[in-house]
């Protein structure tokens, strides 16, 4: 076996491993850092294939912002977390049918799949000889020129999502002091401060 | 042996069964509902770039670049919902969101 076989099954068993772990662990915060654990190997996976950007993006992006995100979440809400466990094995068998099901229809498909080598020759932009030319110069060459609209788009979606993030999360709290400088400066000697008049061997 | 286009469609095919299979059986932890979701997307994106080296052909890493933004900003809206549902109701049941139906 080579070494590039070798590897290929080392992430491809871990990968998979800790994906079912995601779904199937106790604990959410397990099911996060088993999905950490899944995307570093997706990485690897990656790079095997040659695409170097996309599995340090991969490693960036998700291990270094969605499932902290996540973790974030899990750690914030104070949830039941064993309450949300119940009916786990009432949807056990229906669950398995159609994981069953679907994955026999994929590998079906794998397996009877050809490509058409006329395809393969007709590639919209080929790739440049890794040489001559990084994985990461090259996406940039197509990416800001014949996908530029595309890039702009991504951009805009996560604009937006990081707008509708604060609107939705964001909450006025009411009854909280909090410090008013034109309230302030608004205040004179007059609206501050009542003078009574105390009569004579009484007080107030 | 040489590792194919097939071997990684396998690890792909894999994963995304995988994720459907989470969401069905964790019907009332959206949490884990959500981390279903980033691994059918995972999964995907391994198809994308698995053919992408096979057929020599860049655009497809260019896709899971857009796909990987989708949804990384498809996790951030769904934790934010999650959370606000959370300080609505106290819990993230699934089978309590119904009362959003008018």
């Amino acid at each position: 076996m080579t070494v590039t076989a070798a590897f290929f099954y080392l992430f491809a068993t871990i990968t998979v491993a800790s994906g079912f772990m995601v779904i199937a662990s106790r604990n959410p915060v397990q099911s996060v850092l088993f999905l950490i654990l899944a995307f570093v190997n997706a990485a690897g996976l990656f790079l095997m294939m040659g695409a170097e950007f996309l599995a340090m993006i991969l490693v960036i992006v998700y291990v270094g912002a969605v499932a902290v995100l996540f973790l974030f979440v899990v750690m914030m809400l104070d949830v039941d977390f064993a309450e949300l466990r119940q009916g786990f094995l009432q949807y056990l068998p229906v669950g398995g049918l159609i994981g069953i099901v679907f994955l026999l229809e994929l590998v079906l498909v794998i397996g009877t799949y050809v490509v058409d080598p006329g395809l393969i020759r007709t590639s919209a932009v080929p790739i440049p000889p890794a040489e001559v030319v990084t994985n990461t110069e090259a996406l940039g060459l197509v990416l800001y020129t014949r996908y530029f609209y595309f890039f702009q788009a991504a951009g805009l979606i996560l604009l937006v999502a990081m707008i509708g993030a604060i609107v939705l999360t964001l909450r006025e709290r009411v009854g909280v002091r909090r410090q008013d400088i034109s309230k302030q400066n608004a205040r004179t000697q007059e609206t501050a401060v009542e003078v009574r008049k105390v009569p004579f061997r009484q007080g107030i | 042996m040489v590792i194919g286009l097939g071997h990684y469609l396998t690890v792909a095919a894999v994963l995304f069964t995988l994720g459907v299979f989470g969401i069905f059986i964790n019907r009332k932890n959206v949490i884990v509902i959500l981390m279903s979701i980033e691994l059918i997307l995972l999964a995907v994106n391994i198809n994308m770039v698995a053919f992408s080296t096979h057929m020599n052909d860049i655009v497809g890493q260019v896709f899971a670049l857009l796909i990987l933004t989708v949804a990384a900003a498809e996790a951030a809206i769904g934790l934010a919902i999650l959370v606000v549902f959370f300080r609505n109701r106290g819990s993230i049941a699934v089978e309590d969101v119904n009362m959003m139906r008018g």
